[in-house]
């Protein structure tokens, strides 16, 4: 039975309206135990605390420096990621970080199914962490179930109170958690709290408690079924031979209860499926997972867990619901066996793809310079003639000292024969070599005159900067234009 | 309005009935959820259409409860800026140009202020950059006429060149040519003379051509434009041994110079910008590549 099909819907034939909106199905999901769920448990834990904890780690970074292990200042413009910081205009390390996520994402999802939806997203965990506070204060599926359907009573009222409180304590502190990757965690907590901060991190710290309570708390599988876009595209990755959770039905059917099963006729066999629809209870977007594979089915595998629990009591071997794929699971209903195939085209492809991007990374990384220069020639006049008939062009450089400390570059001009520079505010004071003084931190511009003889339309050079303290030189090309000969 | 309700023998699923090229599309109702969202939207829709202007009439419009207006807005950030500015301007008004050298953020704003200025006033002429075009200088290039001291491109600015403004820069080249001044053939042996200060000699010119006009030169134009034609900057008179040409460096442009020289006119920016633009309009020409 799926999510969506409606027990109260007509039948083939008959007279009636078409429903094109659909209640919602509450799901109640039951409590599991075994080991995906002992898993599950680890990989929150491992989520929230490096969520919640990280913006406190602290991380020297000198006088007059932002002292957090990861920052992402706004406001300055820096990102702080431990000894590593970034500048606007390494935007591109970002770029190059989303497409190592995505392939990343595409390998394991080929390889393994949906282990993001079932283990890693945050809509996973937040909601994992919701239902696992709603279960200790009001209770288990069933009892659930019972106070719902009941007039509602004091125990019930107090009971969702609190809940709802802690849920909006946890959003809370979610919210909280957030800013303070964009703000000093300790200042921010002090302004918060003082009344003094910038009213934007309230709004933020509203908005992003009120997501969380109500995604986490009320939108749940909705989230994962009808807002969230990875699971309609996700099938282009999967195939034939992706892991996915499965149930397995040569083995499973025929189903039926364990009485029904004892009390069969002879000639009727049944499967090692009981009926006992734990897999249904224990999933928490409230599929039947013995359907087959499922949009709806984000992989938690907490159906494994249940049948698991079933089928122990009952004495029958466990693993009638398992991570296999479709290919091996034809081959065992027709007696044979078929290994794994993590080899194939498809996350050969992907894996490649991901360790291209990840070679591009590490090589831009690693000639990371603390130095950075650009140099973008006037645009108009393109040159001028100088009374003594020399020609002479202007450049607007830009040079990022990255360093905490002052800086004096040198400055020279290459490929230019009687190349002279000057600066703009000083052009008498030409010379083969420029002395500039940049502050720690700091970008500058400096508008630079080159004066030489003419050499034609159009002349390639390169500009040198050297850091006299450092030691680094970078270069960067342009062009001396003048008029053609 | 009821309907049959048809099943799709494939999946279970009833149809909406619609059918195309034979293909029924299945009904997949959406949540319940979704339709109240959207239909919260509409309404919260209304609510801007209340509160902010939506409606044309045909004499006007829903001007919203709000008395929302973007113009508003917009006027009230150039009044925000515009003060800002004057405190900023001010402080350049009242600072000598040493001053404004010598404190990086009054000069930042100065330079800034002269650029803007430069590009809504000066560029059409000048080019942008200071470029300079056939009769109006190449500011960038140091070929100053009048002087390319931080004062005198506050004084050319403020007043002008033949500008008919009070304390304009003015002179007048003779037209010798219409006037009678200069024979015809004489202005050829003159403009042949011109051309040597410069390093282009004219090919056509003899040996004899151009010593006659070197001869003419001395008696009629050294007293302005300087014995080696280096220029006098008291009367604006333009050096002529410089590869700089304010009209072109060609023989017929030369002659023509002289025998009915164009005159170039600057107005005078005194009654138009305020002295705060003006000073950060001499810092930047002057900042340009050509200042002295």
């Amino acid at each position: 039975m799926s999510r969506i099909d409606r027990p109260d819907q007509l039948a083939q034939g008959e007279e009636g309206f078409l429903q094109y909106f659909a209640d919602r199905k509450r799901v109640y999901p039951k409590r599991v135990y075994g080991r995906v769920r002992s898993v599950k448990w680890a990989v929150l834990v491992i989520c929230l605390t490096v969520y919640y904890a990280l913006p406190w780690l602290r991380w020297d970074r000198g006088e007059g420096r932002p002292d957090q292990a990861i920052l992402l200042d706004i406001a300055d413009r820096h990102f702080f990621f431990f000894n590593m910081e970034f500048w606007p205009q390494d935007i591109y390390y970002l770029t190059g970080l989303l497409i190592l996520a995505a392939v990343g994402l595409f390998l394991v999802t080929s390889l393994f199914g949906r282990l993001w939806c079932g283990f890693a997203c945050p809509q996973t965990v937040w909601t994992d962490l919701f239902m696992f506070v709603e279960r200790q204060i009001e209770g288990d599926r069933n009892e659930r179930m019972r106070r719902d359907a009941a007039p509602m009573s004091f125990d019930t009222a107090w009971r969702k109170a609190l809940k709802h409180g802690l849920w909006l304590a946890i959003a809370f502190w979610t919210g909280g958690a957030w800013i303070m990757y964009y703000i000093d965690a300790p200042t921010a907590v002090h302004e918060f709290w003082t009344g003094s901060a910038d009213p934007a991190v309230y709004a933020f710290v509203g908005l992003f408690t009120a997501t969380t309570y109500l995604l986490a708390g009320w939108a749940r599988e909705q989230v994962c079924t009808f807002m969230c876009p990875w699971p309609r595209f996700q099938a282009a990755m999967v195939d034939e031979q992706s892991l996915i959770v499965t149930y397995q039905a040569w083995r499973g059917e025929k189903r039926g209860h364990l009485k029904a099963q004892r009390n069969a006729a002879p000639g009727e066999t049944y499967g090692d499926c009981i009926d006992c629809a734990g897999c249904v209870t224990a999933c928490p977007t409230g599929i039947d997972i013995r359907d087959g594979s499922q949009l709806e089915c984000i992989g938690c595998g907490l159906c494994i867990d249940a049948c698991d629990m079933a089928l122990a009591k009952v004495g029958r071997p466990t693993g009638l619901i398992a991570w296999d794929n479709l290919e091996r699971q034809a081959a065992k209903a027709r007696g044979e066996t078929l290994g794994f195939h993590l080899f194939r085209p498809r996350t050969l492809i992907y894996a490649s793809a991901m360790s291209l991007a990840f070679t591009v990374m590490v090589i831009a990384m690693s000639n990371r310079s603390d130095l950075s220069l650009s140099v973008q020639p006037d645009r108009a006049p393109l040159f001028v003639r100088l009374p003594d008939g020399t020609i002479r062009d202007g450049y607007t450089l830009k040079i990022a000292n990255r360093n905490q400390t002052d800086a004096v570059f040198e400055l020279h001009l290459e490929g230019l024969p009687g190349g002279e520079l000057a600066l703009a505010e000083a052009h008498a004071d030409r010379a083969t070599m420029l002395r500039l003084p940049v502050g720690p931190d700091q970008v500058a511009s400096f508008r630079v005159l080159a004066t030489a003889p003419s050499h034609g339309a159009s002349t390639s050079v390169n500009f040198v900067l050297h850091d006299t303290k450092g030691g680094d030189t970078t270069t960067e090309a342009s062009v001396f234009l003048g008029p053609a000969q | 309005m009821t309907t049959h309700i048809e099943k799709d023998p494939h999946s279970g699923t009833e149809t909406t009935g619609h059918v195309w090229d034979g293909l029924r599309e299945l009904n997949t109702p959406l949540p319940k959820w979704w339709l109240y969202t959207w239909l919260a939207c509409i309404v919260w829709a209304f609510g801007l259409m209340l509160l902010y202007p939506s409606l044309p009439y045909f004499t006007g419009y829903w001007h919203g409860l709000l008395g929302y207006s973007t113009r508003t807005e917009v006027m009230q950030d150039v009044a925000k800026i515009a003060g800002q500015r004057a405190l900023v301007m001010d402080k350049v008004a009242a600072a000598s140009f040493e001053q404004i050298r010598a404190t990086p953020a009054l000069l930042a704003e100065a330079q800034t202020a002269g650029r803007t200025s430069f590009a809504n006033n000066c560029q059409p002429c000048h080019g942008a950059g200071g470029g300079g075009r056939p009769g109006y200088p190449a500011l960038a290039a140091g070929a100053w006429l009048w002087g390319g001291r931080l004062e005198d491109i506050q004084q050319t600015l403020q007043h002008g060149i033949r500008s008919g403004a009070e304390g304009a820069r003015d002179s007048q080249m003779p037209r010798f040519g219409v006037d009678g001044v200069l024979k015809p053939e004489e202005i050829v042996q003159v403009a042949s003379f011109v051309m040597t200060l410069y390093g282009t000699p004219r090919r056509e010119a003899s040996a004899e051509t151009v010593a006659a006009g070197a001869a003419l030169f001395a008696d009629n134009c050294a007293a302005c434009h300087g014995e080696k034609g280096q220029g006098n900057r008291e009367f604006g008179a333009p050096a002529l041994a410089s590869r700089t040409h304010l009209y072109g460096d060609s023989f017929e442009i030369v002659q023509g110079q002289i025998t009915n020289p164009h005159m170039g006119v600057m107005p005078a920016w005194g009654g138009k910008l305020d002295p705060a633009t003006i000073k950060s309009l001499a810092i930047y020409v002057h900042d340009l590549g050509g200042g002295e």
